[in-house]
Protein backbone atom coordinates (compact mmCIF):
# COMPACT_ATOMS: atom_id res chain seq x y z
CA UNK A 1 0.00 0.00 0.00
CA UNK A 2 1.35 3.61 -1.17
CA UNK A 3 -0.76 6.34 0.07
CA UNK A 4 0.41 10.41 -0.71
CA UNK A 5 -1.48 12.89 1.60
CA UNK A 6 -1.36 16.13 0.56
CA UNK A 7 2.11 15.98 -0.97
CA UNK A 8 3.33 19.47 -2.45
CA UNK A 9 6.71 19.68 -4.07
CA UNK A 10 8.22 23.41 -4.67
CA UNK A 11 11.39 24.01 -6.80
CA UNK A 12 12.03 27.48 -6.71
CA UNK A 13 8.99 28.89 -8.02
CA UNK A 14 7.77 26.00 -9.57
CA UNK A 15 5.21 23.35 -8.03
CA UNK A 16 5.84 19.92 -9.50
CA UNK A 17 3.27 18.46 -7.44
CA UNK A 18 0.33 19.99 -5.48
CA UNK A 19 -1.05 18.67 -2.78
CA UNK A 20 -1.87 15.01 -4.13
CA UNK A 21 -3.59 12.27 -2.12
CA UNK A 22 -3.85 9.29 -3.40
CA UNK A 23 -3.83 4.97 -2.39
CA UNK A 24 -2.11 2.24 -4.38
CA UNK A 25 -3.88 -1.22 -3.17
CA UNK A 26 -1.81 -4.17 -3.23
CA UNK A 27 -3.09 -7.17 -5.60
CA UNK A 28 -3.25 -4.74 -8.87
CA UNK A 29 -1.44 -2.75 -11.46
CA UNK A 30 -2.28 0.79 -10.79
CA UNK A 31 -1.27 3.00 -13.17
CA UNK A 32 0.37 6.56 -12.39
CA UNK A 33 -0.68 8.85 -16.06
CA UNK A 34 -0.24 12.59 -16.54
CA UNK A 35 1.22 14.56 -19.41
CA UNK A 36 4.81 15.74 -19.65
CA UNK A 37 5.73 17.60 -16.87
CA UNK A 38 2.87 16.60 -14.56
CA UNK A 39 5.06 15.90 -11.67
CA UNK A 40 5.14 11.70 -12.39
CA UNK A 41 8.72 11.20 -11.45
CA UNK A 42 8.74 14.00 -8.38
CA UNK A 43 5.95 11.72 -7.11
CA UNK A 44 8.13 8.67 -7.29
CA UNK A 45 11.07 10.07 -6.36
CA UNK A 46 9.58 11.56 -3.13
CA UNK A 47 8.35 7.96 -2.47
CA UNK A 48 11.96 6.80 -2.21
CA UNK A 49 13.01 9.49 -0.26
CA UNK A 50 15.08 11.05 -2.60
CA UNK A 51 13.45 14.41 -3.05
CA UNK A 52 11.79 15.80 0.32
CA UNK A 53 8.63 16.50 -0.06
CA UNK A 54 7.90 20.74 0.80
CA UNK A 55 4.70 19.56 2.29
CA UNK A 56 2.48 16.33 3.09
CA UNK A 57 3.77 12.84 2.80
CA UNK A 58 3.69 9.89 1.19
CA UNK A 59 4.06 6.63 2.77
CA UNK A 60 4.57 2.72 2.01
CA UNK A 61 3.11 0.25 4.78
CA UNK A 62 2.22 3.47 6.56
CA UNK A 63 6.25 3.85 6.99
CA UNK A 64 8.13 7.18 5.45
CA UNK A 65 11.12 5.43 3.26
CA UNK A 66 13.56 6.42 5.71
CA UNK A 67 11.92 4.65 8.15
CA UNK A 68 12.18 1.25 6.49
CA UNK A 69 13.99 -1.79 8.20
CA UNK A 70 15.46 -3.64 4.98
CA UNK A 71 14.28 -0.86 1.86
CA UNK A 72 15.43 -3.44 -0.92
CA UNK A 73 13.15 -6.08 0.68
CA UNK A 74 10.38 -4.02 1.28
CA UNK A 75 9.87 -1.77 -1.83
CA UNK A 76 11.52 -1.82 -5.24
CA UNK A 77 11.74 1.21 -7.55
CA UNK A 78 13.31 1.56 -11.50
CA UNK A 79 13.16 4.90 -11.84
CA UNK A 80 13.05 7.16 -14.87
CA UNK A 81 16.69 8.59 -14.54
CA UNK A 82 19.50 6.33 -15.20
CA UNK A 83 21.39 4.59 -11.78
CA UNK A 84 23.88 2.87 -12.56
CA UNK A 85 27.29 3.33 -13.00
CA UNK A 86 28.33 2.45 -16.54
CA UNK A 87 31.91 1.18 -16.35
CA UNK A 88 30.33 -1.25 -13.10
CA UNK A 89 29.27 -4.85 -15.03
CA UNK A 90 25.46 -5.84 -14.39
CA UNK A 91 26.54 -8.38 -11.26
CA UNK A 92 28.30 -5.79 -9.72
CA UNK A 93 25.64 -3.30 -9.85
CA UNK A 94 23.52 -5.92 -7.99
CA UNK A 95 25.86 -7.33 -6.03
CA UNK A 96 26.74 -3.91 -4.43
CA UNK A 97 23.42 -3.53 -3.92
CA UNK A 98 22.13 -6.96 -2.43
CA UNK A 99 25.24 -5.97 0.11
CA UNK A 100 23.30 -3.44 1.67
CA UNK A 101 20.17 -5.63 2.30
CA UNK A 102 22.00 -8.78 3.43
CA UNK A 103 20.50 -10.45 0.36
CA UNK A 104 22.29 -13.46 -1.28
CA UNK A 105 24.37 -14.15 -4.22
CA UNK A 106 22.15 -16.84 -5.54
CA UNK A 107 19.19 -14.00 -4.98
CA UNK A 108 21.31 -11.85 -7.34
CA UNK A 109 21.93 -14.38 -10.25
CA UNK A 110 18.02 -15.37 -9.59
CA UNK A 111 16.82 -11.94 -10.90
CA UNK A 112 19.59 -11.67 -13.45
CA UNK A 113 18.02 -14.74 -14.79
CA UNK A 114 14.55 -13.72 -14.68
CA UNK A 115 15.18 -10.60 -16.75
CA UNK A 116 17.47 -12.74 -19.29
CA UNK A 117 20.74 -11.09 -18.78
CA UNK A 118 22.64 -14.04 -17.81
CA UNK A 119 24.65 -14.37 -20.61
CA UNK A 120 25.71 -10.90 -20.40
CA UNK A 121 26.28 -10.07 -16.93
CA UNK A 122 29.52 -9.82 -16.66
CA UNK A 123 29.98 -7.17 -19.24
CA UNK A 124 30.03 -3.30 -18.21
CA UNK A 125 26.51 -2.41 -18.07
CA UNK A 126 27.97 0.88 -20.43
CA UNK A 127 27.63 -1.04 -23.34
CA UNK A 128 24.01 -2.44 -22.75
CA UNK A 129 21.21 -1.55 -24.97
CA UNK A 130 18.45 0.63 -23.88
CA UNK A 131 16.71 -2.28 -23.44
CA UNK A 132 19.55 -4.60 -22.18
CA UNK A 133 20.15 -1.23 -19.38
CA UNK A 134 16.09 -1.59 -18.44
CA UNK A 135 16.21 -4.85 -17.67
CA UNK A 136 19.26 -4.38 -15.15
CA UNK A 137 17.15 -1.53 -13.68
CA UNK A 138 14.18 -4.37 -12.91
CA UNK A 139 16.21 -6.97 -11.77
CA UNK A 140 17.77 -4.45 -9.31
CA UNK A 141 14.02 -3.37 -8.54
CA UNK A 142 13.19 -7.17 -7.84
CA UNK A 143 15.95 -7.78 -5.57
CA UNK A 144 14.51 -8.07 -2.39
CA UNK A 145 11.90 -9.93 -3.81
CA UNK A 146 9.52 -6.60 -2.44
CA UNK A 147 5.69 -6.38 -1.85
CA UNK A 148 6.01 -2.76 -3.12
CA UNK A 149 6.81 -1.78 -6.45
CA UNK A 150 7.75 1.43 -8.41
CA UNK A 151 8.15 1.57 -12.17
CA UNK A 152 8.69 5.13 -13.90
CA UNK A 153 8.15 4.74 -17.25
CA UNK A 154 9.40 1.15 -17.67
CA UNK A 155 8.54 0.58 -21.55
CA UNK A 156 10.42 3.19 -22.41
CA UNK A 157 12.65 2.55 -25.27
CA UNK A 158 11.45 -0.92 -25.51
CA UNK A 159 10.63 -3.01 -28.52
CA UNK A 160 7.40 -4.61 -28.95
CA UNK A 161 8.64 -7.80 -27.31
CA UNK A 162 9.72 -6.23 -24.65
CA UNK A 163 7.04 -4.01 -23.56
CA UNK A 164 5.21 -7.48 -23.75
CA UNK A 165 7.49 -8.74 -21.24
CA UNK A 166 7.41 -6.00 -19.34
CA UNK A 167 3.46 -6.04 -19.25
CA UNK A 168 3.31 -9.71 -18.13
CA UNK A 169 6.15 -8.99 -15.98
CA UNK A 170 3.85 -6.02 -14.08
CA UNK A 171 1.08 -8.16 -14.28
CA UNK A 172 2.97 -11.23 -12.46
CA UNK A 173 3.96 -9.47 -9.81
CA UNK A 174 -0.07 -7.63 -9.06
CA UNK A 175 -1.15 -11.62 -9.38
CA UNK A 176 1.26 -12.50 -6.51
CA UNK A 177 -0.27 -10.10 -4.48
CA UNK A 178 2.00 -7.19 -4.70
CA UNK A 179 1.65 -3.38 -4.88
CA UNK A 180 2.63 -2.23 -8.71
CA UNK A 181 3.10 1.27 -9.18
CA UNK A 182 3.49 2.63 -12.50
CA UNK A 183 3.68 5.01 -14.15
CA UNK A 184 3.79 6.15 -18.01
CA UNK A 185 1.94 8.27 -20.67
CA UNK A 186 1.10 5.65 -23.16
CA UNK A 187 -2.56 5.17 -22.40
CA UNK A 188 -3.00 2.38 -24.70
CA UNK A 189 -0.15 0.36 -22.52
CA UNK A 190 -1.98 1.13 -19.04
CA UNK A 191 -5.35 0.24 -20.71
CA UNK A 192 -3.63 -3.45 -21.07
CA UNK A 193 -1.72 -3.69 -17.98
CA UNK A 194 -3.57 -1.44 -15.60
CA UNK A 195 -6.54 -1.90 -13.63
CA UNK A 196 -6.79 1.11 -11.66
CA UNK A 197 -5.53 4.24 -12.79
CA UNK A 198 -4.45 7.92 -11.50
CA UNK A 199 -4.35 10.53 -13.62
CA UNK A 200 -2.45 14.12 -12.65
CA UNK A 201 -2.54 17.41 -14.19
CA UNK A 202 0.19 20.39 -13.07
CA UNK A 203 0.89 17.93 -10.18
CA UNK A 204 -2.95 18.03 -8.84
CA UNK A 205 -5.08 14.46 -8.47
CA UNK A 206 -7.34 14.67 -11.50
CA UNK A 207 -9.26 11.65 -11.19
CA UNK A 208 -8.46 7.59 -9.32
CA UNK A 209 -10.58 5.03 -10.71
CA UNK A 210 -10.40 1.55 -12.35
CA UNK A 211 -9.91 1.72 -16.75
CA UNK A 212 -12.97 0.47 -17.23
CA UNK A 213 -14.51 3.68 -15.30
CA UNK A 214 -12.49 5.96 -16.77
CA UNK A 215 -13.41 4.25 -20.16
CA UNK A 216 -16.97 4.20 -19.40
CA UNK A 217 -17.19 8.13 -18.16
CA UNK A 218 -15.84 9.31 -21.12
CA UNK A 219 -18.83 11.03 -23.35
CA UNK A 220 -16.58 9.78 -25.97
CA UNK A 221 -18.80 6.43 -25.91
CA UNK A 222 -21.19 6.05 -28.69
CA UNK A 223 -23.04 3.43 -30.72
CA UNK A 224 -22.51 3.05 -34.32
CA UNK A 225 -25.77 2.30 -36.75
CA UNK A 226 -26.16 1.87 -40.09
CA UNK A 227 -29.23 1.67 -41.32
CA UNK A 228 -30.54 1.54 -45.15
CA UNK A 229 -33.37 4.39 -43.45
CA UNK A 230 -31.23 6.14 -41.70
CA UNK A 231 -33.12 9.55 -41.62
CA UNK A 232 -36.06 7.53 -40.42
CA UNK A 233 -34.21 6.19 -37.44
CA UNK A 234 -32.40 9.20 -36.30
CA UNK A 235 -35.89 10.83 -36.01
CA UNK A 236 -37.03 8.33 -33.73
CA UNK A 237 -33.81 8.10 -31.78
CA UNK A 238 -33.56 11.85 -31.36
CA UNK A 239 -37.11 11.52 -29.57
CA UNK A 240 -35.98 9.15 -27.22
CA UNK A 241 -33.21 11.62 -26.17
CA UNK A 242 -30.43 11.06 -27.91
CA UNK A 243 -27.62 13.18 -29.51
CA UNK A 244 -26.75 11.95 -33.29
CA UNK A 245 -24.45 12.78 -35.45
CA UNK A 246 -24.78 11.64 -39.56
CA UNK A 247 -20.63 10.63 -40.40
CA UNK A 248 -19.53 10.78 -43.53
CA UNK A 249 -19.38 7.56 -44.75
CA UNK A 250 -23.26 7.65 -44.24
CA UNK A 251 -23.01 5.46 -40.46
CA UNK A 252 -25.09 7.52 -37.57
CA UNK A 253 -23.05 8.18 -34.51
CA UNK A 254 -25.61 7.74 -31.43
CA UNK A 255 -24.86 9.50 -28.14
CA UNK A 256 -26.84 9.71 -24.54
CA UNK A 257 -28.61 6.12 -25.39
CA UNK A 258 -27.52 3.04 -24.89
CA UNK A 259 -27.38 0.06 -28.02
CA UNK A 260 -30.57 -1.71 -26.54
CA UNK A 261 -32.60 1.42 -26.32
CA UNK A 262 -31.42 1.69 -30.03
CA UNK A 263 -32.33 -1.98 -31.36
CA UNK A 264 -35.71 -1.55 -29.74
CA UNK A 265 -36.36 1.74 -30.93
CA UNK A 266 -35.91 0.42 -34.46
CA UNK A 267 -37.64 -2.29 -34.13
CA UNK A 268 -40.70 -0.37 -33.04
CA UNK A 269 -40.73 1.38 -36.56
CA UNK A 270 -39.91 -0.69 -37.80
CA UNK A 271 -36.75 -0.25 -40.03
CA UNK A 272 -33.74 -2.53 -40.76
CA UNK A 273 -30.25 -2.70 -38.85
CA UNK A 274 -27.45 -2.90 -40.46
CA UNK A 275 -24.84 -2.44 -37.72
CA UNK A 276 -25.57 -1.73 -34.38
CA UNK A 277 -21.67 -1.16 -33.02
CA UNK A 278 -20.58 0.11 -29.42
CA UNK A 279 -17.84 2.29 -29.61
CA UNK A 280 -15.71 2.85 -26.61
CA UNK A 281 -13.02 5.47 -26.40
CA UNK A 282 -9.78 4.48 -26.06
CA UNK A 283 -8.09 5.15 -22.98
CA UNK A 284 -6.15 7.77 -24.63
CA UNK A 285 -9.13 9.47 -25.60
CA UNK A 286 -10.44 9.85 -22.31
CA UNK A 287 -7.09 10.85 -21.22
CA UNK A 288 -6.79 13.58 -23.23
CA UNK A 289 -10.26 14.65 -22.46
CA UNK A 290 -9.53 14.87 -18.85
CA UNK A 291 -5.82 16.16 -18.92
CA UNK A 292 -7.04 18.56 -21.21
CA UNK A 293 -6.88 21.59 -19.01
CA UNK A 294 -3.64 20.70 -17.64
CA UNK A 295 -1.33 20.23 -19.92
CA UNK A 296 1.95 21.75 -19.58
CA UNK A 297 3.58 22.13 -22.07
CA UNK A 298 0.89 21.97 -25.61
CA UNK A 299 2.23 21.92 -28.77
CA UNK A 300 0.89 25.20 -30.31
CA UNK A 301 -2.25 24.66 -32.79
CA UNK A 302 -0.77 24.87 -36.12
CA UNK A 303 -3.40 27.10 -37.20
CA UNK A 304 -3.24 29.49 -34.36
CA UNK A 305 0.58 30.29 -35.10
CA UNK A 306 -0.61 29.86 -39.24
CA UNK A 307 -3.18 33.03 -38.06
CA UNK A 308 -0.51 34.92 -35.94
CA UNK A 309 1.90 34.87 -38.68
CA UNK A 310 -0.65 36.33 -41.00
CA UNK A 311 -1.70 39.47 -38.35
CA UNK A 312 2.24 40.08 -37.72
CA UNK B 1 12.84 -15.17 -19.94
CA UNK B 2 9.02 -15.67 -20.64
CA UNK B 3 7.25 -14.69 -16.74
CA UNK B 4 4.96 -17.16 -17.23
CA UNK B 5 7.17 -19.52 -16.90
CA UNK B 6 9.25 -17.90 -14.39
CA UNK B 7 8.91 -17.53 -10.52
CA UNK B 8 8.51 -14.07 -9.45
CA UNK B 9 9.22 -14.90 -5.79
CA UNK B 10 12.98 -15.38 -4.37
CA UNK B 11 13.60 -18.76 -4.02
CA UNK B 12 16.19 -18.21 -1.53
CA UNK B 13 17.82 -15.62 0.53
CA UNK B 14 15.35 -13.01 1.03
CA UNK B 15 14.12 -14.77 3.98
CA UNK B 16 11.76 -12.22 6.53
CA UNK B 17 14.04 -10.73 8.84
CA UNK B 18 14.28 -8.78 11.95
CA UNK B 19 16.68 -6.18 13.06
CA UNK B 20 17.62 -2.90 10.35
CA UNK B 21 20.21 -3.01 7.75
CA UNK B 22 23.34 -2.35 9.04
CA UNK B 23 26.85 -0.57 8.90
CA UNK B 24 28.61 -3.70 8.06
CA UNK B 25 26.85 -4.43 4.65
CA UNK B 26 26.89 -0.85 4.01
CA UNK B 27 31.04 -1.25 4.23
CA UNK B 28 30.55 -4.46 2.30
CA UNK B 29 29.09 -2.60 -0.33
CA UNK B 30 30.85 0.32 -0.75
CA UNK B 31 33.99 -2.00 -0.97
CA UNK B 32 32.35 -3.65 -4.02
CA UNK B 33 31.68 -0.56 -5.54
CA UNK B 34 35.35 0.48 -5.13
CA UNK B 35 36.70 -2.72 -6.45
CA UNK B 36 34.62 -3.06 -9.78
CA UNK B 37 34.86 0.36 -11.11
CA UNK B 38 38.62 0.64 -13.75
CA UNK B 39 38.87 3.91 -13.01
CA UNK B 40 39.48 3.63 -9.23
CA UNK B 41 41.69 0.36 -9.07
CA UNK B 42 43.77 2.26 -11.93
CA UNK B 43 43.84 5.23 -9.79
CA UNK B 44 45.25 3.07 -6.90
CA UNK B 45 47.80 1.29 -8.87
CA UNK B 46 49.30 5.08 -10.35
CA UNK B 47 49.27 5.93 -6.72
CA UNK B 48 51.63 2.84 -6.07
CA UNK B 49 53.50 2.74 -8.85
CA UNK B 50 53.99 6.29 -9.48
CA UNK B 51 54.59 7.02 -5.33
CA UNK B 52 57.22 4.15 -5.34
CA UNK B 53 58.65 5.21 -8.94
CA UNK B 54 59.29 8.69 -8.72
CA UNK B 55 61.18 8.46 -5.04
CA UNK B 56 63.05 5.56 -6.75
CA UNK B 57 64.05 7.63 -9.72
CA UNK B 58 64.48 10.43 -7.18
CA UNK B 59 67.15 9.01 -4.94
CA UNK B 60 69.11 7.45 -7.99
CA UNK B 61 69.38 10.39 -9.25
CA UNK B 62 70.94 12.22 -6.47
CA UNK B 63 73.37 9.34 -6.08
CA UNK B 64 74.79 9.76 -8.92
CA UNK B 65 75.37 13.30 -9.24
CA UNK B 66 76.27 13.59 -5.41
CA UNK B 67 79.84 14.23 -6.37
CA UNK B 68 78.97 17.30 -8.30
CA UNK B 69 76.67 18.25 -6.02
CA UNK B 70 77.00 21.76 -4.18
CA UNK B 71 78.07 21.95 -0.79
CA UNK B 72 74.99 23.92 0.53
CA UNK B 73 72.84 21.81 -0.83
CA UNK B 74 74.96 18.42 0.49
CA UNK B 75 74.12 20.75 3.81
CA UNK B 76 70.75 20.53 3.66
CA UNK B 77 69.92 17.24 2.04
CA UNK B 78 67.44 15.11 4.19
CA UNK B 79 67.33 11.73 2.72
CA UNK B 80 63.91 10.84 4.40
CA UNK B 81 62.20 13.90 2.38
CA UNK B 82 64.05 12.52 -0.55
CA UNK B 83 62.67 9.07 -0.34
CA UNK B 84 59.80 10.54 0.14
CA UNK B 85 59.52 12.87 -2.64
CA UNK B 86 56.49 9.90 -4.81
CA UNK B 87 54.71 10.61 -1.94
CA UNK B 88 54.34 14.60 -2.51
CA UNK B 89 53.43 13.72 -6.25
CA UNK B 90 50.91 11.49 -6.07
CA UNK B 91 48.76 13.48 -3.34
CA UNK B 92 46.84 14.66 -6.35
CA UNK B 93 45.71 11.40 -7.21
CA UNK B 94 44.88 9.87 -4.09
CA UNK B 95 42.91 13.51 -3.75
CA UNK B 96 41.29 12.81 -7.43
CA UNK B 97 40.12 9.58 -5.71
CA UNK B 98 38.90 10.63 -2.80
CA UNK B 99 36.56 13.10 -5.61
CA UNK B 100 35.70 10.19 -7.31
CA UNK B 101 34.52 8.00 -4.71
CA UNK B 102 31.44 10.51 -4.04
CA UNK B 103 31.42 12.37 -7.29
CA UNK B 104 31.08 9.60 -9.53
CA UNK B 105 27.82 8.25 -7.57
CA UNK B 106 26.61 12.09 -8.93
CA UNK B 107 28.17 11.92 -12.36
CA UNK B 108 26.54 8.16 -13.42
CA UNK B 109 22.96 8.24 -11.25
CA UNK B 110 24.42 5.70 -8.72
CA UNK B 111 23.60 7.44 -5.79
CA UNK B 112 19.74 7.14 -6.54
CA UNK B 113 20.24 2.96 -6.39
CA UNK B 114 22.55 3.64 -3.42
CA UNK B 115 20.04 5.37 -1.38
CA UNK B 116 17.24 3.09 -2.72
CA UNK B 117 19.13 0.57 -0.84
CA UNK B 118 19.76 2.77 2.31
CA UNK B 119 18.09 5.88 2.57
CA UNK B 120 19.12 6.87 5.87
CA UNK B 121 22.11 9.66 4.21
CA UNK B 122 24.47 9.78 7.45
CA UNK B 123 25.36 6.37 7.03
CA UNK B 124 26.05 5.96 3.64
CA UNK B 125 28.67 8.98 3.67
CA UNK B 126 30.24 7.11 6.67
CA UNK B 127 30.59 4.18 5.10
CA UNK B 128 31.65 5.77 2.07
CA UNK B 129 34.01 7.68 4.04
CA UNK B 130 35.51 5.16 6.11
CA UNK B 131 36.03 2.20 3.02
CA UNK B 132 38.33 4.74 1.35
CA UNK B 133 39.82 6.09 4.46
CA UNK B 134 41.21 2.42 5.01
CA UNK B 135 42.05 1.90 1.71
CA UNK B 136 44.06 5.06 1.07
CA UNK B 137 45.88 4.50 4.35
CA UNK B 138 46.40 1.32 3.57
CA UNK B 139 48.02 2.18 0.27
CA UNK B 140 49.76 5.01 1.15
CA UNK B 141 51.31 3.47 4.17
CA UNK B 142 52.38 0.84 1.98
CA UNK B 143 53.62 2.92 -0.56
CA UNK B 144 55.55 5.62 1.91
CA UNK B 145 57.43 2.46 3.54
CA UNK B 146 58.58 0.61 0.67
CA UNK B 147 59.43 4.43 -0.91
CA UNK B 148 61.65 4.90 1.66
CA UNK B 149 63.48 1.38 2.43
CA UNK B 150 63.71 1.80 -1.52
CA UNK B 151 65.19 5.57 -1.80
CA UNK B 152 67.72 4.78 1.30
CA UNK B 153 69.08 1.09 -0.32
CA UNK B 154 69.58 3.93 -3.68
CA UNK B 155 71.15 6.41 -1.28
CA UNK B 156 74.43 4.81 -1.61
CA UNK B 157 77.32 5.89 0.14
CA UNK B 158 78.68 8.50 0.08
CA UNK B 159 75.07 9.98 -0.28
CA UNK B 160 73.80 10.21 3.51
CA UNK B 161 71.10 7.72 3.84
CA UNK B 162 69.59 7.25 7.05
CA UNK B 163 67.13 4.62 8.17
CA UNK B 164 64.04 3.93 10.11
CA UNK B 165 65.28 4.40 13.32
CA UNK B 166 67.00 7.65 13.04
CA UNK B 167 64.87 10.22 14.98
CA UNK B 168 62.13 11.59 12.85
CA UNK B 169 62.13 9.33 10.37
CA UNK B 170 59.42 6.73 11.22
CA UNK B 171 56.76 9.89 12.03
CA UNK B 172 58.07 11.19 8.25
CA UNK B 173 57.29 7.90 6.99
CA UNK B 174 54.31 7.30 8.72
CA UNK B 175 52.96 10.97 8.83
CA UNK B 176 53.17 10.87 4.81
CA UNK B 177 50.95 7.65 4.39
CA UNK B 178 48.54 9.52 6.83
CA UNK B 179 49.04 13.18 5.09
CA UNK B 180 47.85 11.12 1.90
CA UNK B 181 44.68 9.52 3.24
CA UNK B 182 43.19 12.52 5.50
CA UNK B 183 43.71 14.64 2.11
CA UNK B 184 41.61 12.16 0.58
CA UNK B 185 39.18 12.22 2.81
CA UNK B 186 39.33 15.69 2.85
CA UNK B 187 38.58 16.01 -1.13
CA UNK B 188 36.00 13.74 -0.78
CA UNK B 189 34.29 15.80 1.64
CA UNK B 190 34.91 17.99 -0.90
CA UNK B 191 32.86 16.26 -3.29
CA UNK B 192 29.92 16.07 -0.84
CA UNK B 193 29.69 20.14 -1.24
CA UNK B 194 29.93 20.24 -4.55
CA UNK B 195 28.83 16.65 -6.28
CA UNK B 196 30.30 17.69 -9.56
CA UNK B 197 33.62 15.70 -10.79
CA UNK B 198 35.19 18.53 -12.46
CA UNK B 199 34.21 21.32 -10.04
CA UNK B 200 35.05 19.14 -7.13
CA UNK B 201 38.70 18.46 -8.74
CA UNK B 202 39.14 21.92 -9.59
CA UNK B 203 38.59 22.59 -5.66
CA UNK B 204 41.32 20.12 -4.92
CA UNK B 205 44.09 21.57 -7.34
CA UNK B 206 43.33 24.59 -6.43
CA UNK B 207 43.88 23.92 -2.71
CA UNK B 208 47.01 22.13 -3.66
CA UNK B 209 48.54 23.72 -6.37
CA UNK B 210 46.62 27.71 -6.72
CA UNK B 211 46.67 28.87 -3.02
CA UNK B 212 50.68 28.31 -2.73
CA UNK B 213 50.91 30.48 -6.03
CA UNK B 214 48.33 32.80 -4.61
CA UNK B 215 50.64 32.83 -1.18
CA UNK B 216 53.47 33.55 -2.88
CA UNK B 217 52.58 36.69 -4.87
CA UNK B 218 51.41 38.10 -1.96
CA UNK B 219 53.61 39.86 0.50
CA UNK B 220 55.67 37.69 2.40
CA UNK B 221 54.89 39.03 5.47
CA UNK B 222 50.99 37.93 4.64
CA UNK B 223 51.97 35.10 2.21
CA UNK B 224 53.79 33.51 4.92
CA UNK B 225 51.75 33.56 7.18
CA UNK B 226 48.49 31.77 4.61
CA UNK B 227 51.14 29.52 3.46
CA UNK B 228 51.51 27.62 6.72
CA UNK B 229 48.03 27.17 7.29
CA UNK B 230 48.08 25.32 2.92
CA UNK B 231 47.90 21.47 3.01
CA UNK B 232 50.76 20.83 0.62
CA UNK B 233 53.29 22.86 3.29
CA UNK B 234 51.77 20.78 6.10
CA UNK B 235 52.27 17.61 4.18
CA UNK B 236 55.45 19.02 3.55
CA UNK B 237 56.47 19.54 7.40
CA UNK B 238 55.41 16.21 8.03
CA UNK B 239 57.83 14.26 5.69
CA UNK B 240 60.82 16.38 6.66
CA UNK B 241 63.33 15.84 9.19
CA UNK B 242 63.10 19.99 10.33
CA UNK B 243 59.94 22.35 10.18
CA UNK B 244 60.79 25.42 8.36
CA UNK B 245 60.42 28.45 9.66
CA UNK B 246 57.21 29.47 8.78
CA UNK B 247 55.35 25.87 9.33
CA UNK B 248 53.31 24.05 11.59
CA UNK B 249 55.45 21.62 14.12
CA UNK B 250 54.34 18.07 12.05
CA UNK B 251 51.63 17.05 14.17
CA UNK B 252 50.21 20.46 14.92
CA UNK B 253 49.85 20.92 11.12
CA UNK B 254 48.31 17.43 10.89
CA UNK B 255 45.58 17.70 13.79
CA UNK B 256 44.90 20.61 11.59
CA UNK B 257 44.65 18.98 8.14
CA UNK B 258 42.11 16.05 10.16
CA UNK B 259 40.64 20.05 10.85
CA UNK B 260 39.96 20.37 7.13
CA UNK B 261 39.19 17.01 6.72
CA UNK B 262 36.32 16.81 9.54
CA UNK B 263 34.66 20.61 8.81
CA UNK B 264 34.37 19.66 4.92
CA UNK B 265 33.00 15.92 5.57
CA UNK B 266 30.64 17.67 8.02
CA UNK B 267 29.32 20.33 6.02
CA UNK B 268 28.82 17.64 3.14
CA UNK B 269 27.00 15.81 5.35
CA UNK B 270 24.79 17.90 6.26
CA UNK B 271 24.48 19.55 2.94
CA UNK B 272 23.60 15.48 1.81
CA UNK B 273 21.05 15.27 4.32
CA UNK B 274 19.40 18.69 3.32
CA UNK B 275 19.08 18.27 -0.52
CA UNK B 276 17.41 16.38 -2.72
CA UNK B 277 19.55 13.22 -4.77
N1 LIG C 1 14.94 18.92 -9.73
C1 LIG C 1 14.05 19.77 -10.28
N2 LIG C 1 14.26 21.09 -10.22
C2 LIG C 1 13.39 21.95 -10.76
N3 LIG C 1 12.25 21.58 -11.38
C3 LIG C 1 11.98 20.28 -11.46
C4 LIG C 1 12.87 19.31 -10.93
N4 LIG C 1 12.34 18.08 -11.16
C5 LIG C 1 11.19 18.30 -11.82
N5 LIG C 1 10.98 19.60 -12.00
C6 LIG C 1 9.79 20.21 -12.65
O1 LIG C 1 8.65 19.68 -12.03
C7 LIG C 1 7.65 19.37 -12.99
C8 LIG C 1 7.28 17.92 -12.87
O2 LIG C 1 8.31 17.13 -13.40
P1 LIG C 1 8.29 15.54 -13.45
O3 LIG C 1 9.59 15.10 -14.01
O4 LIG C 1 7.91 15.03 -12.12
O5 LIG C 1 7.12 15.28 -14.49
P2 LIG C 1 6.69 13.89 -15.16
O6 LIG C 1 5.23 13.76 -14.96
O7 LIG C 1 7.53 12.79 -14.69
O8 LIG C 1 6.96 14.20 -16.70
P3 LIG C 1 7.39 13.19 -17.88
O9 LIG C 1 6.15 12.52 -18.35
O10 LIG C 1 7.94 14.12 -18.92
O11 LIG C 1 8.41 12.25 -17.34
C9 LIG C 1 8.22 19.76 -14.33
O12 LIG C 1 7.72 21.02 -14.68
C10 LIG C 1 9.69 19.81 -14.11
O13 LIG C 1 10.28 20.77 -14.94
MG1 LIG D 1 8.76 11.49 -15.61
Amino acid sequence: MIEATGLTKRYGDKLAVDQLSFQVRPGIVTGFLGPNGSGKSTTMRMAMGLDAPSTGRITINGRQYQDLAWPLREVGALLEAKAIHPGRSAFAHLWMLAQTNDISRTRVEEVIEIVGLTTVARRRAGKFSLGMGQRLGIAAALLGDPEVLLFDEPVNGLDPDGIRWVRNLLKGLAREGRTVFVSSHLMSEMALTAEDVIVIGKGRLIAQMSVDDLIAQSSQRFVRVRSPEIGTLRTALEREGATTVLEDDGSLSVRAITEDVIGECAAGIPVVLHELAPQSASLEEAFMELTESSVEYRGEDTASVAAKGAGA
Amino acid sequence: MSTSTIELRAAVGTTPRTGHYHMSGLLRSEWTKLRTVRSTMWTLGMTIVLGIGLSAIATAETTSHWSTTSLASRAGFDPTNESLIGVAFVQLIVAILGVLVMSDEYGTGTIRSTLAAAPRRPKVLVAKATVFGVVALVVSEVVSFVAFFLGQALLKSPTPHTSLGSPGALRAVVGAGLYLCVLGLFSLGLATIIRHTAGAISAVVASLLVLPLVAAALPSSIGDQVRKFLPANIGNSLTSLHSGAHQFAPWTGFALLCVYAAAALLIGGILFVRRDA
